[in-house]
Formats: C-alpha cells, sequence, structure tokens
C-alpha cells in the first residue's frame, strides 16, 4: 500500500495539522518509506494471540484502577490557568464556536 | 575537598553532607559553577540558582536537625539530602519551566511537581535545573529539541563530552552528557524505546530503565503511555540503585498503571557473589549489524563477567527484528493522542493569526510541533483510524506479547539477559539526520525489552572507534532491578570503565 498526496491531506485534516505545501509532500515520502518497515509485520500469524496493552499483564493479572470520582484537589485555577494563552475572568477563551 | 566534589559519586556525597563534611549549599554552589562553565554542551535548558540554593538552604537545615535528634541513628541508610540532581525536562516541576524540548510548551510553567520529582525531593535530593531532550522524547540523538539551551539564544545540539562533534544519544541526552561532563553526580531520564540506555552507552555512564510500572508517569509529559518509564542515570549502578530506592513505589491515585509493589531498597543486593549467575546472548543481538568495534567491547565485558564466576547460555529472541515495526506503530499510535491535548486552549502554545476554532487547532499545532513529532503524529494518526486499526495497532498489540511470551522462554534458561545497547558508538552530529525512518532500525536492541515492559539498563564496557564510549546491556525479568544492579556493581567493582572521564570536561 501506498499513500497518495489526499491521504496525507485527509490524516493531517484529523491530526489537526495545517501543512505546507513542500511539508505534506516530504511527509508523504517518510511515512510510505516507513510502511514499507512495517509490511513484515502484517504477515505475522498472531491468530488467538491477546494484544498486549499493560506488559506486566504477560505474567500476572493487571488491573488498571479507577479512583473514585469525588472532588480531590483543591481548587487551583490561577495556578492552573497560569500558562493559558487566552483568559478572560477566570475562563480559558476560544474563538466563537456558536452562532 | 571541596574543588573536587564533581568528581564524587552520590554515595560519597550524601556521606560527606551527612557528616557536615560538606553544606548542601556548598555542593549545590559547586555544580551551578561547573555547570556554567561548561554551558556550550548544551545539556541544561534551564537553572534557577535562587530555586536551587533555597533547596539546599532546606536541606541543610535538615542534615541540622537530623544530628540534633539523634547522634547515633540520623538519617535512613539512604538518605539523598543535599545531593544535587538534575531532572529531564519532560517531568514537571514548580521550580523551574518544564518544556519537553518543545516549542509547544515553551514558558510552560507547572502548578505541581511530577511524583518522581517530589518523591526525590522527599529523599533530600537539591535540584540544579532541567535537562536538554528530544522533543516529547522522540529522537535517538537529542537532535530534535526546539529549546535554547541556557547560555543560547536559538537550539542548538547537546555535544557528547567524549567527542563535542558527536550526539549525545537520545532522547534523555542532556541527562546523559550532564553526567559524563560531572555537571551532575546522578540525574533522571526516561525511556520508552531506550531513551535511557542509549544515551548512558553513548556517554559511557550507566542508567537503568525498571520494570513498566514501578515508577509512576505523573507528571511526566506523555509520549506513549504503555511504554514510557522513568529511571536514573549516574556514574555506577550503585549511585543508581539509590536513586531508584527513592524514586519508585505506587502512585494509586495518580497513575493507573502504576504497580502496587510497595518501595525498596534497590542496593541490598550489589555485592551478591555472581558465582553460577546464567547470562543469556540472545544471537539474534549479535548478527551482521552489530559494529565490530561494539562488539569487541561488548564480548570482552562478558568475558570479565565469566571471570566473575557467570556462565553465558546462548539463548535465542527471534522477534527482535520485528520489535522495530510493532515499536514504530505502537508509539505513535499513543502519542498521537497524547498529544492531542496541545491545542492552544488551556497552556502552551497558540498561534497568533486563525480564523475559526478549527483552523485556530491547525495552525497552533503545525508552528508547536517539530518535524519528527509531526511525522509520528501522522503515522498514529493513520494506524489508529478507521480500517487500519486492526490491521497495525492491534496486530502490533499481538505481536507484543509474542515478544514478552519469548522473553519468559528464555529466562528459562538464564537469570539476566546481555548483549549490546546500540549497533554503533555515538555519530557525529548531523551525520543522520537526512532518513529519519532509516535511523528507527538503530533502536533494534533496546526495543525488545521495552515493548515487554522489562527492567533494562546501560553501563560503560570500554570504549570502541575513536576512543568513544561503549555500554553492555543488560536486561532482567520482571521486578529483577536488584539482579541487574548487582550483576552491573559486580562488574564496576572489577573493572574502571564507569570511573573515566572525558578529558575535555576535566578537572
Amino acid at each position: 500500500m501506498s499513500l497518495a498526496p489526499q491521504d496525507i491531506a485527509r490524516l493531517a485534516n484529523l491530526a489537526r495539522l495545517e501543512l505546507q505545501p513542500d511539508e505534506a509532500q516530504r511527509l508523504q515520502g517518510q511515512i510510505n518509506g516507513f510502511f514499507e518497515l512495517v509490511e513484515q509485520m502484517r504477515a505475522v500469524n498472531t491468530q488467538g494471540i491477546e494484544p498486549l496493552a499493560h506488559p506486566v499483564a504477560a505474567i500476572q493479572d493487571i488491573a488498571l484502577r479507577l479512583r473514585p470520582d469525588v472532588v480531590s484537589e483543591p481548587n487551583q485555577r490561577e495556578a492552573n490557568q497560569k500558562s493559558a494563552p487566552a483568559v478572560e475572568n477566570g475562563l480559558f477563551l476560544v474563538p466563537k464556536v456558536i452562532e | 575537598m571541596s574543588n573536587d566534589l564533581h568528581n564524587l559519586s552520590v554515595v560519597e556525597l550524601a556521606r560527606l553532607l551527612q557528616s557536615k563534611a560538606v553544606s548542601a549549599v556548598e555542593a549545590a554552589e559547586h555544580f551551578l559553577k561547573r555547570m556554567d562553565a561548561h554551558q556550550h554542551l548544551g545539556a541544561f535548558v534551564s537553572v534557577n540558582p535562587e530555586a536551587t540554593l533555597a533547596q539546599a538552604r532546606a536541606a541543610d537545615a535538615k542534615l541540622a536537625q537530623q544530628a540534633k535528634a539523634s547522634s547515633s541513628e540520623s538519617a535512613s541508610p539512604m538518605a539523598l539530602t543535599g545531593v544535587p540532581i538534575a531532572h529531564k525536562d519532560i517531568f514537571v516541576t514548580r521550580d523551574f519551566p518544564t518544556t519537553a524540548g518543545s516549542k509547544m510548551l515553551k514558558g510552560y510553567q507547572s502548578p505541581f511537581d511530577a511524583t518522581v520529582v517530589s518523591r526525590l525531593a522527599e529523599a533530600g535530593a537539591v535540584t540544579l535545573g532541567k535537562l536538554n531532550c528530544d522533543e516529547f522524547a522522540m529522537g535517538s540523538a537529542n537532535e530534535n529539541s526546539a529549546v535554547a539551551p541556557v547560555g543560547f539564544d536559538a537550539p542548538v545540539p547537546v555535544r557528547n563530552p567524549w567527542a563535542q562533534d558527536r550526539v549525545p544519544g537520545g532522547s534523555s541526552g542532556g541527562s546523559a552528557a550532564a553526567v559524563a561532563a560531572r555537571l551532575a553526580p546522578a540525574v533522571t531520564g526516561t525511556d520508552t524505546g531506550g531513551s535511557i540506555r542509549q544515551p548512558a552507552s553513548f556517554c559511557g555512564i550507566t542508567g537503568i530503565k525498571p520494570t513498566y510500572g514501578l515508577a509512576s508517569r505523573y507528571g511526566m509529559v506523555a509520549f506513549a503511555s504503555s511504554l514510557d518509564q522513568a529511571g536514573p542515570m549516574a556514574r555506577s549502578a550503585e549511585d543508581c540503585a539509590w536513586l531508584l530506592s527513592a524514586m519508585c513505589g505506587p502512585d494509586p491515585d495518580r497513575d493507573a498503571t502504576s504497580l502496587d509493589r510497595p518501595a525498596k531498597d534497590f542496593s541490598r543486593h550489589l555485592n551478591d557473589s555472581l558465582e553460577g549467575l546464567r547470562i543469556g546472548i540472545p544471537a539474534e543481538f549479535f548478527g551482521e549489524g552489530l559494529a565490530p568495534d561494539v562488539r569487541a567491547a561488548v564480548e570482552a565485558s562478558l568475558k570479565e563477567y565469566e571471570k566473575l564466576g557467570a556462565q553465558l547460555v546462548p539463548i535465542s529472541l527471534p522477534r527482535t527484528e520485528l520489535s522495530i515495526p510493532v515499536y514504530y506503530i505502537i508509539a505513535p499510535a499513543e502519542a498521537s493522542s497524547n498529544l492531542s491535548r496541545f491545542d492552544g486552549v488551556k497552556f502552551g502554545h497558540r498561534a497568533k493569526d486563525f480564523g475559526d476554532l478549527t483552523d485556530m487547532y491547525k495552525k497552533t499545532r503545525a508552528e508547536g510541533f517539530g518535524d519528527e513529532v509531526k511525522r509520528r503524529i501522522m503515522i498514529g494518526t493513520y494506524v489508529l483510524s478507521h480500517g487500519y486499526y486492526d490491521a497495525y495497532y492491534l496486530q502490533a498489540q499481538k505481536i507484543r506479547r509474542m515478544i514478552a511470551d519469548d522473553f519468559q522462554q528464555a529466562f528459562q534458561s538464564c537469570d539476566v539477559i546481555a548483549g549490546p545497547v546500540a549497533p554503533t558508538v555515538a555519530w557525529k552530529l548531523g551525520e543522520k539526520s537526512a532518513d529519519p525512518v532509516a535511523n528507527y532500525l538503530a533502536d533494534i536492541f533496546t526495543l525488545p525489552a521495552s515493548l515487554a515492559g522489562l527492567p533494562g539498563m546501560s553501563l560503560p564496557a570500554g570504549f570502541g572507534a575513536d576512543g568513544m564510549p561503549v555500554g553492555l546491556q543488560l536486561i532482567g525479568n520482571y521486578f529483577g532491578e536488584s539482579k541487574l544492579l548487582n550483576a552491573a556493581h559486580r562488574f564496576q567493582q572489577a573493572t574502571d570503565y564507569h570511573l573515566r572521564t572525558p578529558e575535555a570536561t576535566r578537572p
């Protein structure tokens, strides 16, 4: 398989990346080169093999824990918003999304 | 004494601090001065001497208090009180900005400390500053950092203290360079596909990545969450054992993948005999791709292990080569998901000119991310997209299990596994950046243990072409950190590679 320019454009849109034409072209070549490297993996027979997400699950049962859904943190609005690009009255500002 | 502090180990420094022969402030000032004098290496991306010295004064107060409390039995045996360390700039810190090597996080000030950072602070360590790394830890030469190091106005490559026209390795390149140049006795790093072991190897120092889940990932800027692990880098295995003991431990409320295993003292078995230790030698790690100089150094160190009483056992890790595509599917997939949080809304960079919200996202991310990061986001987006998920991501996760099973098979006939860390010594700056995808192949020996979540380390094993350091990789079974550190420590008792200092950074 080989990705065409329109595939790159579709992925860039999904990934929310604006690509310059030369950048898109360069990425197309590199990504196609990458998928040649990946080809050998697709041929492996993995029938009946369970995917491994937490690596230690290879030897023991791993339950990803959930914590109780309760407030555990103090209010740190100011500290949390210190690195925000645009804030007003304690709210994050974004371009208008509702007409 | 005090003008030679940088040549002391963590353990020696800790003892001097406990005995008050040196104060924490003296130690911090000594290293801050050294960091200043070696800015050309590009190892540090941020310093804050006031914060460092405030931490040091607090450490001195703690030491004074301990002395008063009881003279016979003061601190815990492995207290790091007053020991200066530095953090890879991927751990968030309150006292220093955190960039993860990216323009996206320029000037980002975290409201909290990463768990690893606060655990080391609780053990008494003093932070000297933050260390350069590849952007979001993606890279193996530290050439992907988008951040200007301390003393520079623009990003420049980190230099390998052993040969300043060479790379330090990556992604924890600043970490490795700082220890090699004696700018810090020990540092933190993170390892997703080899980012502690490979730079440790390239810079002639010691580093260990523990079993996945032992060190909390809370506050570590996420790259690939099912692979990312924190670990220490220092000159010796003994120093690594001290730091690792302080770093690890359960973090049940903040990291869902943190394992429920109590913190432990990883230095207790350092001196155990290696008599009868079975070291597995995977045939696949010694194939054609291995440079002759690296092979020679690794084979010589294996002979040293035989002298120490270990026996070498041939083993096979048949899917070693497959670990490259498997890793480079899984890691970008997780990265594309993790990095979706950088949207220019709650923190980080935002583009200046944009139209609607989607345009703001696209321009912000186009400006904020570097080439390697964009490449991986694109690959990750593709392999997770509708119609391709099963063929790529799920297939990779299945082979990942087969790779982990291969290790379990191998560990039936050996206690630890040994081989090279990387196929070559450190290459020259700029030499390999032309073909980024071809560079992925050089990660072949570190990726298998990463995918399996096994502990792995690199220790200095001699020198190769042009006097560049070569690392020996040791891989342990799950929770086998103590055994790895024991094997490394005994080797370091019998050799002096880990004590050698790059000429350019003396005295």
